[in-house]
């Protein structure tokens, strides 16, 4: 049986028109991606069935909650789900607690995955529930709609930008309870975003959206070091790569581990062992073809070049190497491409002027 | 007050008690028809819920008149079913004064169903309320102000009705002789006195009413002006 997503829908409106047929896996969280207009809340709102895309199909682990060639639409209320809207969406005339109870008190008794406080205190909002709505600051009433929808029991949770409407403070706030849920939960997650760090640090799977077309979809890492996205994904172009905290170093430095190599970051607080993420944007990458012996860059590796395509601004290619098993993508001139011979199996040293620690 | 005053004081509540009831009952479902609908009638039906709004009640009171009569269709089917014909009655009374005192129930609770967010409603679907679940127990308590506001204007607008009244009810002793028809037979009557006892309760009923109104409802359920 097939224990993954499928989704596949056309929708028409006007001038937008959304036209994706996706096989997602069924844990982990996968990132929707796209500009705005790309489609990826349309395609979320027609997961959920807020949204009935005609001749449209939808099955989660083998169970079809949409295939309309048979006839088939279960209406949102009857599909196990959990939907996390951009806008807080908190029921005004009930207490936190009373909205957290609202989808638990319809679920029956042997179906429930989570007790109300247990999910509260995961959330951090145990000692709200008494309060109205309306009292609690941005970030707390997303984690709240989080908590809500974890209660309803759901077999998968869509979240529609939820962190899109709050300051950066308050994101930096909820991140961490999202990564816990990525930690503590089974089910998949579907996650809408058009911020590259949040992706970065919480996706597992990413599907690119661009103007209702899926352009990619794959796992993290493989797919934002492709290097044929198209260009307008190329100039914002950078890997994730995952790492183990192996040492901490004189310096003020620690050691992060990855597959083929190793990375010097600041120095971190977590312990030693712990999993890190990092992203390392391709224009931070530049090349050379013998080892730099005076540099005052710390991290230099030795790469092989697996691919070089056209980005958006003339003059610039984006550059894709492998570290031993690791993508790297780097951004360089043409003159430079043409002046090093650099092209697919050459061997060449990749300087990494920065790296950003996703946590 | 004479036995008579106090007869069409107990049959006026009696009436608005009754039309308010019936058109919450109607009023609810038109509203939130009216409040969700994408349909081409909307506007059709939102004008002649609105009609009462600006017609003369004579002129209400003249079609009803002719359509509940012996020889209007709405008249005989009533006879054909038993019931006889209803004007001059006080199930004729309550019948007109629905129509009449319809806008100022549904026209509240529209804006009210109005006011929530389709996101919340939505929440509600992906929270496993079906349809009928997600309007008892979101739409209906946040349309609160609507209801309340609905309400108090339909019982004051069916207690303040003169002209539909004296078409369609007549003038007759505990059955069809309200406040305001009393009031306009003291007056005739030169019977000033109980002219002002009458006018006097009914001015202070209705400050009243509309000071719980403004006091007590949000902004939200009030009617559109």
């Amino acid at each position: 049986m097939n224990t993954g997503i499928q989704a596949r829908f056309h929708l028409g409106r006007g001038d937008f028109s959304l036209d994706v047929d996706l096989a997602l896996p069924g844990r982990g969280i996968t990132a929707l991606f796209g500009h705005s207009g790309s489609g990826k809340t349309t395609c979320l709102r027609a997961m959920a069935g807020l949204e009935r895309a005609p001749g449209g199909f939808f099955a989660l682990g083998g169970e079809v909650w949409q295939d309309e060639a048979r006839g088939i639409f279960v209406p949102p209320h009857r599909r196990p789900l959990g939907y996390v809207f951009q806008e807080a969406s908190l029921f005004p005339h009930l207490s936190v607690g009373a909205n957290l109870a609202f989808g638990l008190k319809r679920v029956a008794v042997a179906e429930r995955p989570f007790e109300l406080p247990a999910v509260a205190e995961l959330l951090g909002i145990g000692h709200l529930l008494e309060r109205p709505p309306g009292s609690l600051s941005g970030g707390e009433r997303q984690r709240a709609a989080i908590a809500r929808a974890l209660l309803a029991a759901p077999r998968l949770l869509l979240m529609d930008e939820p962190l899109a409407a709050l300051d950066l403070r308050r994101k930096l706030e909820i991140l961490p309870y999202l990564e816990r849920l990525h930690d503590e939960l089974s089910i998949p997650v579907i996650y809408v975003s058009h911020a590259p760090d949040e992706v970065a640090r919480l996706a597992d799977h990413l599907v690119l959206l661009d103007g209702g077309r899926v352009v990619a979809s794959g796992p993290l890492a493989e797919t934002l070091a492709r290097a044929d996205l198209p260009p307008a994904f190329a100039d914002d172009a950078g890997v994730v790569v995952e790492g183990i905290l192996a040492a901490h170093e004189a310096d003020n430095l620690s050691r992060l581990d990855f597959p083929g190599g190793s990375l010097r970051v600041g120095r971190r607080r977590e312990a030693i062992g712990s999993r890190l993420r990092c992203r390392i944007h391709a224009r931070d990458v530049s090349l050379a073809l013998e080892r730099p012996h005076a540099s005052s860059i710390l991290n230099i590796l030795a790469a092989d070049v697996t691919a070089v395509a056209a980005t958006d601004t003339p003059g610039h290619v984006l550059v894709q190497m492998r570290v031993g098993p690791t993508p790297f993508l780097s951004r360089i001139t043409e003159r430079s491409r043409r002046e090093l011979a650099i092209e697919p199996g050459r061997p060449v040293w990749a300087q990494v002027k920065a790296v950003a620690l996703l946590a | 007050m004479t036995v008579a005053d106090l007869g069409a004081v107990w049959l006026t509540l009696k009436l608005a008690t009754t039309v308010t009831l019936l058109l919450l009952l109607i009023g609810t479902p038109m509203a939130w028809w009216l409040a969700r609908t994408r349909s081409r009638l909307k506007g059709v039906v939102g004008a002649i819920v609105a009609l009462p709004l600006v017609l003369p009640p004579t002129v209400l009171g003249f079609y009803l008149l002719v359509a509940l009569g012996p020889r209007g269709p709405v008249g005989q089917l009533t006879e054909a079913l038993g019931l006889g014909t209803l004007p001059f009655t006080f199930p004729g009374l309550v019948v007109a004064s629905l129509l009449y005192s319809l806008p100022f129930v549904v026209q509240p609770l529209q804006n009210a169903f109005e006011a929530i967010p389709e996101r919340l409603l939505e929440a509600a679907a992906t929270l496993r309320a079906g349809p009928w679940d997600a309007f008892w127990s979101v739409a209906v308590p946040l349309a609160r102000p609507g209801f309340l506001s609905g309400a108090i204007l339909g019982f004051a607008h069916t207690v303040g009705e003169f002209g539909v009244v004296l078409m369609i009810g007549g003038n007759i002793p505990d059955r069809t002789r309200v406040v305001s028809v009393q009031i306009y037979d003291h007056v005739e009557a030169l019977e000033y006195a109980q002219a002002h006892w009458l006018s006097g309760g009914m001015l202070a009923f209705s400050f009243l009413v509309l000071l719980a109104l403004y006091t007590f409802v949000p902004q939200g359920g009030r009617m559109r002006s």
